[in-house]
């Protein structure tokens, strides 16, 4: 394997490379993305994912879930598909209560009589869309009426692009911190270990807390807080992946060339690292799901107006008291289907992307 | 030799199943092509070498005899062990046998030995398990090997920890608990290639003499024809998982029959003199063929002579270089690696540093360069190049006097760029220094320089895994020379590679010397190759110059006894018998 044409032969060689097609390496994403389609389970899982990604797409434009704030079904409504006793049982009372008001003519001890006929033109000017309000709903609604299934769905568009928008602002601390630290090390290095140290001696939840009261409630908030307090495990990763290639001989060839710092870091390095990155990132998404679930469920989360998964649960708490089972499992399902597709998905990258596996499966 | 053989292989072929991108997967031969296994013999009380370059099988077959292959190995034939079977033996069976009849050496002693044990203690393991020993009878019969091995203080040594020894050290602790159980056959896998040379050395002698006085049966497996010619009675050279000859050491050495072994005597510089070219086993193979002698271009054709006259392209006067080393809290103390280092080096000239790891040479290449981060502590002396001094430059001028002076490293399988092609790996030195009107300029000039270092343009769109070692070091050297340098420092520059590709390597730098004018530092620990390249030849030690003259000099009347001893570490070969070979 190791003959090598000499000078002799070169320029045969090169004539027959110029009429033969010139055959383009794999890079290092292309082969990676052959072995990852080799994994039955990262690829059900990417499957999933890109659904949930369709339908976040189609809740974020409008198409899906629009209407999920307006009032729907009746308080409390059941799924379909468990269609008890109780929501008969709901219905009855109404229908007993309007014949009962038909019944009755008080009309000529009334001193207001003459003027309902009045009313009732003037009324009738309005058109006030009596909105047929539903008995069940496919998974039922919460107590004030509002489809659980609409509310999922607005839910995971929420839930999933704070995680999402958390782990590009905590790769975006993280990463570039990293990378300075263990890229330059002395005193630059000490500064950010320092600081690092510091927050990290303070447990996230009460820098949660004190973000959260400096900053008020909402998406850009919530992103900014996990941001802002998640981004430490991203950093350690980069950093000694950075400590570990510049000194690599590849990196000092670049020097030797006369590669600025910045080249070095960014055109050399970080293309070797990206794929550490990439994983850490997807992990991080994971824990910003579950974190802004936490945070929503403290009250610490989206504003009263949004909905999330965190929300949802949170509601879901006093429901249950009252059997109305749910909203919490539409959230629970919702979200436990998409964190398991997500990390099996960036489990199954990190195998693909790992090139010490390279030819063992 | 007509008694039995304490190990006799018969017909072995050993695949491994892999599986490509695609997920198919398939075999690959690693022993053994076709029909044709490999068979060979090791009699008691005698050493036979299994010689061959990377990827010849060596390795693997050795590690098939003790059936330590990962489990995607399949194995075929017969590897009778005084008449069973070992193929065909119990995991239960292999492992009373590892260790306590058959033993192994590893290359590397540094990653072999457990950190967190304790030299006594990891002796002591075989013995007690294998033969049963008590704690103190073990620890006493571990003194008596440390003594074997040539480790002074035996008692003192048994409480170290690996870290606490030499890497030469390390290597005697592995031969003892190898020799713990007294085997009867050991295996040693290059067991001095990842030492310094004088080390090698001492551990070649010790295993011979080891070999000598236990009556041991040795299979030795070294890439170097050289070194195996000092060690072993028998050889068996293989490549690409055959056999290519059987015979003892003087027999092959003597009158080799196959044109690879001929080739493979033929390559490796030598002490002795210093041909124009060395040969490549391609030419040797080749010449077979219409059956003309092996005999190379010897004589000087075209003499580019390293006269004095050449202007001189740089002066280092004085350099050092010292590294802050932490002590305690806050305070530092100084390590003076490189210390008052001056030569003169002419336009075409080559100058060789030789010294042990440890000697300041590779720290006195980078220096040159400014590789070195200012906060690692502090420089002094003078480096002029073309007038200017080096050392005293600011930033922004640097950047254009380091386009002329480049450097190769030593592991091409680390000096090259992973994710970038081939194409962005030569085009981007260009580019940082603004060489060619544009991209497509640049890219023809990166085409081209491929050429001239015996690659094909189809490279460019590779990636650096796709090459072998020879060819990456081939793209590294193409890479500085895009920057039309007028210095290059090439620090070990064919250390990491077989010696059959170290000289297809070695001639292409002398050709691009001759053609280019280039001026050479060439750090190496191998006098034979320095003596093949270089004019001048500087010898480092702790940091310090301590001998520096002409070549032919320097070999023929070395003044210190440091240079001797590293004169004497080069393996030599039968060295009557290989001038025969290659004059015949």
């Amino acid at each position: 394997m190791t003959e090598m044409p000499d000078f002799a032969s070169t320029s045969l060689v090169s004539t027959l490379a110029d009429t033969t097609p010139v055959r383009r390496a794999d890079g290092v994403w292309r082969s990676a993305w052959r072995r990852f389609r080799r994994d039955g389970v990262g690829m059900t899982s990417l499957a999933i994912v890109l659904a949930y990604a369709l339908l976040i797409a189609c809740t974020g434009s409008g198409l899906v879930a629009r209407h999920w704030q307006e009032e729907v079904g009746v308080p409390d409504a059941p799924p379909s598909f468990v269609a008890t006793a109780a929501s008969e049982r709901a219905a009855v009372p109404a229908a007993a209560a309007a014949s009962a008001r038909a019944s009755v003519d008080i009309s000529d001890v009334d001193p207001l009589a003459p003027r309902y006929k009045e009313w009732d033109l003037r009324a009738a000017q309005y058109h006030a869309q009596a909105r047929p309000i539903a008995a069940t709903l496919p998974l039922g609604a919460d107590r004030l009426g509002r489809d659980v299934l609409s509310k999922a769905l607005k839910g995971t568009q929420i839930s999933v692009s704070v995680g999402v928008l958390a782990a590009i602002v905590a790769t975006l601390i993280g990463a570039s911190l990293g990378a300075l630290a263990g890229f330059f090390g002395g005193w630059i290095g000490d500064v950010v270990e320092w600081g690092y140290n510091v927050l990290t001696a303070v447990p996230d939840i009460l820098l949660f807390f004190a973000f959260a009261a400096v900053f008020g409630r909402g998406i850009s908030t919530l992103v900014l807080i996990m941001g802002l307090t998640g981004w430490t495990s991203q950093y350690r990763q980069v950093r000694a992946e950075f400590i570990k290639h510049s000194r690599r001989e590849y990196v000092r060839a670049a020097e030797a060339i006369g590669a600025s710092a910045g080249a070095r870091m960014f055109r050399h390095i970080l293309p070797n690292v990206s794929h550490v990155i990439l994983v850490r990132m997807s992990l991080m998404v994971v824990n910003f799901i579950k974190a802004e679930v936490i945070l929503s469920y403290l009250g610490l989360g989206v504003a009263t107006d949004q909905v999330s998964w965190g929300t949802m649960l949170a509601e879901s708490q006093s429901e249950l008291v009252l059997g109305h089972w749910w909203q919490l499992a539409a959230a629970t399902v919702a979200m436990a289907v998409f964190v398991t597709a997500f990390s099996l998905t960036a489990d199954a990258w990190r195998d693909a992307l790992d090139p010490k596996l390279r030819g063992q499966r | 030799m007509t008694a039995t053989p304490l190990l006799k292989v018969e017909d072995l072929h050993v695949a491994f199943r892999l599986h490509d991108a695609d997920g198919r997967s398939h075999r690959v031969e690693a022993v053994g092509r076709g029909d044709q296994g490999i068979s060979f013999e090791v009699p008691a009380n005698t050493t036979v070498a299994l010689v061959g370059e990377s990827g010849s099988g060596k390795s693997v077959t050795a590690m098939a005899l003790v059936q330590l292959l990962p489990r995607n190995a399949e194995c075929a034939g017969r590897v009778l062990w005084r008449g069973d079977d070992l193929l065909q033996a119990p995991r239960a069976h292999m492992q009373r046998l590892r260790g306590h009849e058959i033993a192994c050496v590893f290359q590397d002693p540094t990653t072999s030995l457990n950190p967190v044990l304790t030299i006594g203690e990891q002796i002591a393991e075989p013995l007690r398990k294998h033969l049963l020993m008590t704690r103190v009878a073990a620890r006493r019969r571990a003194e008596e090997l440390l003594a074997e091995v040539g480790i002074a203080e035996p008692q003192r040594r048994l409480a170290a920890y690996p870290h606490q020894l030499s890497g030469g050290q390390q290597q005697r602790v592995m031969i003892a608990m190898a020799l713990a159980c007294e085997p009867q056959l050991l295996i040693a896998d290059e067991p001095t290639t990842a030492l310094d040379v004088t080390i090698q050395r001492q551990i070649l002698e010790l295993l011979a003499r080891l070999q000598r006085q236990r009556g041991l049966a040795m299979l030795y497996i070294s890439h170097d024809l050289a070194v195996v010619g000092e060690v072993a009675q028998q050889i068996v050279v293989m490549r690409q998982g055959t056999v290519r000859e059987r015979g003892t050491v003087g027999e092959l050495f003597g009158a080799p029959k196959d044109a690879y072994t001929r080739a493979l005597l033929a390559c490796r510089p030598r002490l002795d003199e210093r041909p124009r070219r060395l040969t490549v086993i391609d030419d040797v193979l080749a010449e077979v063929d219409v059956a003309t002698p092996v005999q190379r271009v010897d004589v000087d054709l075209n003499p580019r002579r390293a006269d004095d006259d050449d202007p001189v392209v740089l002066q280092v006067d004085g350099l050092s270089k010292s590294f802050w080393l932490r002590s305690g809290l806050v305070g530092r103390s100084e390590f003076k690696a490189v210390q008052d280092v001056r030569f003169t080096l002419r336009r075409g000239h080559t100058l060789g540093v030789v010294g042990e790891s440890g000697s300041g040479k590779t720290t006195m290449g980078l220096t040159l360069l400014r590789l070195h981060d200012a906060a690692s502590g502090p420089l002094s002396g003078r480096v002029l190049f073309h007038g200017h001094d080096l050392l005293a430059l600011a930033p922004a001028d640097r950047l254009a006097m380091r386009r002329r002076i480049q450097i190769v490293f030593q592991n091409p399988y680390e000096s090259l760029n992973p994710r970038f092609t081939i194409g962005q790996t030569l085009v981007e030195p260009m580019t940082i220094h603004g060489i060619g009107i544009d991209a497509a300029a640049r890219e023809k000039k990166a085409r081209d320089w491929l050429l001239r270092v015996g690659l094909d343009a189809e490279a460019m769109h590779k990636y650096p895994h796709e090459f072998s070692g020879g060819q990456r070091q081939r793209i590294a050297i193409a890479r500085s020379l895009t920057l039309s340098p007028d210095v290059l420092v090439l620090d070990e520059a064919v250390a990491a590679l077989d010696v059959s590709v170290q000289a297809q390597v070695l001639n292409l730098l002398k050709d691009l010397q001759d053609e280019l004018g280039l001026a050479y530092i060439f750090i190496s620990h191998d006098l034979a190759v320095v003596r093949f390249m270089a004019d001048d030849v500087m010898v480092m030690q702790d940091g310090r110059v301590v001998e520096h003259r002409r070549t032919e000099t320097l070999l023929a009347h070395p003044q210190e006894e440091y240079t001797r001893r590293l004169i004497g570490a080069v393996a030599l070969g039968p060295a009557s018998l290989a001038t025969a070979a290659t004059r015949p």
